[in-house]
């Protein structure tokens, strides 16, 4: 972390804080455990030992009242839509979303059904598009770096975050 | 029992009310009068020369330009290891048959299915509400002549522009 300056040898840290706590934010990122599909066993892979996103910081929580992150892992049905819009609404402030996979991203392989919502982003705000069907562990792995890189560039006490989307790879 | 020796049985059992037995097809079929089908199916499950213990399967067909919709009944004997399906017409507008829970009891389930895809109402069903759609849905997908409607609940059904340009 580069705005920590070590001003005085093993006693101090000087920094901002901003830098602080967008430090902290960022080093745990805890996911909720929500899987809808084939995805969710990449998600699954991805919290295993071989991607181990525990390593940043992101570990499973089983409610959505104490996860930072949402991972949409999985074909929306429009049945299941509603239902994950009231866990996004559970969820507490600061909350971010990564939309995992295509279906997820506009509907994907079956977006041509009657039941299939085309896309997460039409009922919540996506912060990460992972392309991919299913995307790997390593791919989910870089959409929760890009959501670390966001979370680091926010300025929380002057409130002036910047609400780009990305999308990984592009 | 081949299927010709149940069809026999059945023609013996209900003369006129089945008809046009397929048996050189996979799983052979043939035609049940729509009025007739709870006692065909009875008639199946209980005489000791057939047995069919169980409704595999329960589905519907559509087919718009002869205004007909078709329910189909997959029945097996665990006992003889034969098989045989049931067809009945239903006219399009009122799709109505007699419920076949009191026969197998499974049919619930199969039933609630396709009154929710094709809207076939099931008379007699003690629970005919959708099964896999949410309960406000409008229509019944599986119905040719099904246009998704412009949104669900607020939620647009609109698709990504180059896919909408392609189904047009």
């Amino acid at each position: 972390m580069k705005p920590l300056l070590n001003s005085l040898p093993e006693t101090v840290f000087t920094t901002k804080v901003d830098s602080l706590l967008n430090w902290g934010r960022a080093s745990s990122q805890w996911y909720m455990l929500f899987g809808l599909a084939c995805c969710a066993i990449e998600l699954m892979q991805t919290g295993g030992p071989r991607a181990d996103v525990d390593r940043f910081g992101c570990v499973p929580r089983a409610t959505p009242r104490q996860s930072d992150l949402m991972i949409v892992a999985g074909t929306l049905t429009y049945k299941m839509a509603k239902r994950t819009k009231l866990l996004y609404d559970q969820m507490p402030d600061p909350k971010y979303v990564i939309s995992m996979g295509s279906c997820s991203n506009c509907g994907g392989l079956f977006q041509l059904a009657y039941s299939v919502c085309k896309g997460v982003d039409k009922i919540i705000p996506v912060d990460v598009y992972v392309p991919g069907c299913p995307p790997r562990p390593e791919a989910l792995t870089e959409g929760l770096l890009r959501i670390q890189d966001k979370i680091m560039r926010e300025r929380w006490l002057v409130r002036q975050s910047d609400g780009a989307q990305e999308s990984v790879g592009a | 029992m081949e299927a010709k020796g149940i069809y026999a049985r059945l023609e013996q059992r209900f003369p006129g009310k089945v008809s046009g037995l397929k048996d050189a097809v996979a799983d052979p079929l043939l035609m049940v009068d729509a009025q007739a089908i709870v006692e065909v199916g009875r008639f199946l499950r209980d005489e000791p020369e057939l047995r069919f213990e169980i409704l595999s399967d329960l589905t519907a067909l559509d087919f718009p330009k002869e205004e007909k919709l078709q329910v189909v009944y997959h029945l097996y004997s665990y006992t003889f290891r034969h098989q045989i399906v049931l067809k009945v017409d239903l006219s399009r507008e009122a799709a109505c048959v007699s419920t076949m829970e009191g026969v197998w009891k499974v049919a619930n389930w199969f039933e609630r299915e396709v009154f929710d895809l094709f809207g076939v109402v099931f008379d007699g069903h003690s629970d005919l509400r959708r099964i896999l759609l949410p309960e406000d849905w409008e229509g019944y997908p599986l119905r040719k002549d099904y246009v998704e409607q412009e949104e669900y609940d607020g939620i647009s059904t609109e698709r990504a522009p180059l896919v909408e340009k392609l189904l047009r």
